[in-house]
């Protein structure tokens, strides 16, 4: 009926416009599951950008975690391995021991690698694994509803800290990639994040500088962080968290590069 | 065959497979079982394969979940608190059916226990250690000999079914010395394809992805029946057991493994007593060999069940037996072996008993 | 052929080494053997022993209380171990380490000076193959030369020139129970 009919805009193809961007080929054409303003979506795509650009899909094998993003293999098509809770980095080191000329990555939540993984991430980047982990700190368990997660600020309210994060009770936020940082088989730490574009395309860089430290076998492992909202979770709305990640998690999540590659000899 | 070799069980399965093509062992150290993890530390480097000494046992598994995903032949072992703790991983991996070979050199428990000797493990192999439905193939060698041979068995089952297998063994078997001798092993014609396996998407074929998630009931539903089909697959293909001087018998002695060595010295012991006493020996502990058992309890006018654990396969041979004859149990526990010429004792007492009770009838 | 015995002593005086050359002999010779280790935290400093099977068949099981032989280097091996030997059995026992030995009438007991004969050879580490010597020249289980051979398996490379060492080592043994048999 012509009164439900929203008109679609369409627009007139002109011959000498300027394409500026195209959804990658190898992200699912689905509608995902995130909610609306999660960090997540823009990570999934920024990723297969920079695969598809450095030609890679044929050898890049991705290790999803346990963890809202427990279903990026339904976006990402690329070859994927849903591992066990935390376990995402050893599936990663299992894999590239034996096929060395495979692009490996790991995306995990703070939950899954600072928490029940901690051990496997940071033995995974002592070891030098030559792999690519892509964290995505939210502060918060995102999929079992919002409970408190290692990365959670002093104060926060989530659902298992109802009164807000008591340092003395709860521990501190632990700020994994400066820890990892320090490890000799660490070899680019960064931390950036995706909520305004310019942050989008540093992420972008971040994560292109990763894969090539990789392809190129320069030694070490890279550790791209991005640090994330959760409206669900931080019961906000999408615009509200962004502003809130701002203004409250950057001054302890600094954004930036933590350990940049020792610059190449003369 | 290559020439016969005088060899530990550890040593001896490591070097099996490395002949059978393993490409990436992941381990962590625990007593009684170190010496296969050295061996492949200076050895599999040299043949062509990966080595890595995991952070933890919780690794260990899941860089084989990770390798085996890939298409690779992969393998771990360990003892009893390692192998409890890579129960989560297994389960992924028996659920996203992914091929791999596993060894448990078992020592006494529960907890830190002893690093003695044990079979405390039976019903965490045999039965599914970790959650959900699922099963393992589980051999379980006597000799030295055995533990090269069953290896080659285990990754070949492993490749055949896309399951987990497993060695289920012990220390005593894990650092004693026997002769050996490797067969020849052509790898080429024991490789499978795996079209499965997340290689990349090379040549832009469709995408392969590894999971055991399916969040729809109906799905994971489908998942299980899948399991429990191929699971009745190998209950009809792979029981392996074998016999000793059954023919006659009619007492019978059920043990595996260590247990089931010093069970056949009791026999030749109580034969030259003129007891008529056979042995049952099950190899595959899943597939478990009830049939014979059944058949067998026709025959015999009692049996008895040696292990060095609480009783746990005899709960598997009273399943078979199904009331048909009594079935005693002997079993050491902690640490501790049976020794022949109790377990001799145990068998004189129980036969004259059962024979007696069948003159009266 | 079916020879089951127990070599028992403290760590350190080559008890397991001992049994892992007379298994490795007994290979060489086509025989079927087993060699377990009684292994733990009491291999260290503590009592240690091997069991070794030689035999023409199928081994049935490694583990066995009831033994042919049994060696002993120490009194509590003694003390554990003399009441395993079977009716007719031989007990060799090292006399500097053993002040009490079997006092059983229905087994054959040799008293082995294996530590002051090694002494003589100038390395007190010849005093387990003396032993073994003496063992052998009882029992026909497997020939000098396989022990030599096994030698050289069991002994690592840098350590080979003392072969000939041992071979003395074994014929004085044989020679010190030849003046009981
Ligand atoms: C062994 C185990 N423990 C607990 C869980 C339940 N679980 C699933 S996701 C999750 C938290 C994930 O949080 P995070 O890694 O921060 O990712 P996010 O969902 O926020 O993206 C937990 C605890 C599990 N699947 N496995």
């Amino acid at each position: 009926m012509a009164e439900n009919t929203i008109s679609t805009p369409t627009f007139k193809k002109t011959e000498n416009m300027e394409k500026v961007w195209e959804k990658p080929s190898i992200l699912f054409d689905v509608p995902n599951h995130y909610c609306p303003g999660c960090g997540h979506s823009v990570a999934h795509r920024l990723i297969m950008e920079v695969v598809e650009e450095l030609g890679i899909t044929d050898r890049t094998i991705g290790i999803a975690p346990v963890g809202c993003s427990v279903l990026a293999y339904n976006y990402l098509n690329v070859d994927m391995q849903e591992a066990a809770h935390g376990r995402a980095t050893a599936c990663a080191t299992g894999i590239k021991r034996i096929f060395n000329d495979k692009i490996l990555f790991t995306y995990q939540g703070d939950g899954d690698l600072a928490a029940i993984g901690t051990a496997e991430t940071i033995h995974t980047v002592n070891r030098g694994e030559n792999i690519v982990i892509i964290f995505v700190n939210n502060g918060i368990y995102g999929m079992t509803g919002g409970q408190m997660a290692p990365t959670t600020l002093e104060g926060a309210k989530t659902s298992t800290s109802p009164e807000g994060r008591n340092l003395d009770l709860m521990g501190h936020p632990l700020k994994i990639a400066n820890m990892l940082a320090i490890l000799e088989g660490a070899y680019y730490v960064t931390r950036q994040s995706v909520h305004t574009a310019k942050a989008v395309r540093k992420t972008k860089k971040a994560l292109m500088n990763a894969f090539k430290y990789q392809i190129e076998g320069k030694g070490g492992t890279s550790f791209v962080e991005i640090v994330s909202n959760c409206p669900s979770g931080w019961k906000m709305t999408p615009i509200q968290s962004n502003e809130w990640m701002a203004d409250n998690m950057f001054d302890f999540y600094e954004l930036g590069d933590i350990k940049t590659p020792p610059k190449e000899g003369k | 065959m290559s020439k016969k070799l005088l060899m530990k069980g550890n040593e001896a399965i490591a070097e099996a497979a490395i002949r059978a093509g393993v490409q990436g062992y992941y381990g962590y150290p625990i007593t009684p079982q170190s010496e296969l993890l050295e061996y492949m530390s200076s050895e599999l480097p040299k043949r062509g394969g990966a080595f890595v000494q995991a952070e933890s046992e919780v690794a260990a598994i899941n860089m084989v979940y990770g390798a085996s995903g890939a298409g690779a032949r992969t393998m771990t072992s360990t003892s009893g608190p390692g192998f409890s703790l890579m129960q989560e991983a297994i389960s992924y991996i028996a659920c996203a059916e992914l091929p791999c070979f596993l060894v448990n050199v078992m020592r006494g428990g529960p907890g830190l226990g002893t690093i003695q000797p044990s079979q405390g493990d039976y019903f965490q192999a045999v039965k599914g250690g970790g959650h959900g439905d699922y099963k393992m193939i589980v051999l379980a060698p006597n000799s030295v000999q055995e533990m090269a041979d069953f290896t080659y068995l285990g990754f070949d089952l492993a490749d055949k079914y896309r399951t987990p297998t497993m060695i289920l063994t012990d220390g005593a078997l894990g650092q004693m010395m026997e002769s050996v001798q490797f067969p020849e092993y052509n790898l080429d014609e024991h490789l499978v394809d795996k079209p499965w396996a997340t290689t990349g998407r090379e040549n832009g074929r469709k995408q392969n992805v590894i999971t055991s998630l399916h969040l729809q009931s109906e799905q994971m539903e489908q998942i299980n029946l899948k399991l429990q089909k191929k699971y009745r697959e190998i209950e009809k293909n792979e029981v392996r057991y074998e016999t000793i001087e059954t023919e006659d018998a009619d007492f019978l002695i059920v043990a595996f493994g260590l247990s089931s060595r010093v069970c056949h010295k009791a026999l030749e012991l109580a034969r030259e007593e003129g007891l008529k006493v056979g042995l049952l020996r099950p190899i595959t502990l899943y597939p478990y060999p009830y049939d014979i058992l059944n058949k067998l309890a026709d025959q015999v006018k009692g049996m008895l069940v040696v292990e060095m654990n609480a009783g746990q396969m005899l709960e598997d041979v009273k399943l078979a037996v199904n009331g048909k004859v009594s079935v005693d149990f002997y079993g050491r526990m902690g640490g501790m072996i049976p020794q022949p010429d109790a377990i001799l004792s145990k068998i004189r007492e129980l036969y004259s008993a059962h024979t007696k009770t069948k003159m009266e009838v | 052929m079916n020879k089951e015995l127990i070599i028992a002593g403290f760590g350190g005086q080559g008890v397991l080494s001992m049994g892992m050359t007379l298994a490795y002999a007994g290979m060489v010779e086509d025989k079927e053997v087993v060699w377990m280790p009684s292994y733990g935290p009491e291999m260290r400093g503590g009592t240690a022993n091997c069991i070794v099977v030689v035999s023409d068949d199928r081994v049935s099981s490694p583990i066995i209380n009831q033994f042919d032989t049994a060696i002993i280097l120490n009194q509590p091996s003694m003390d554990k171990f003399e009441s395993a030997v079977k009716p007719g059995g031989h007990i060799l026992y090292e006399a500097n380490n053993i002040m009490n030995p079997s006092t059983r009438d229905d087994i054959s007991t040799y008293k082995i000076p294996a530590v002051v004969e090694a002494n003589k050879l100038n390395n007190p580490k010849t005093m387990n193959m003396i032993i073994l010597g003496a063992f052998l020249a009882l029992n026909s289980v497997v020939k000098n030369e396989s022990i030599l051979e096994a030698l050289k398996k069991v002994l690592p490379e840098r350590h080979h020139h003392l072969i000939p060492l041992n071979e003395k080592a074994l014929l004085k043994g044989a020679e010190l129970v030849g003046e009981f048999v």
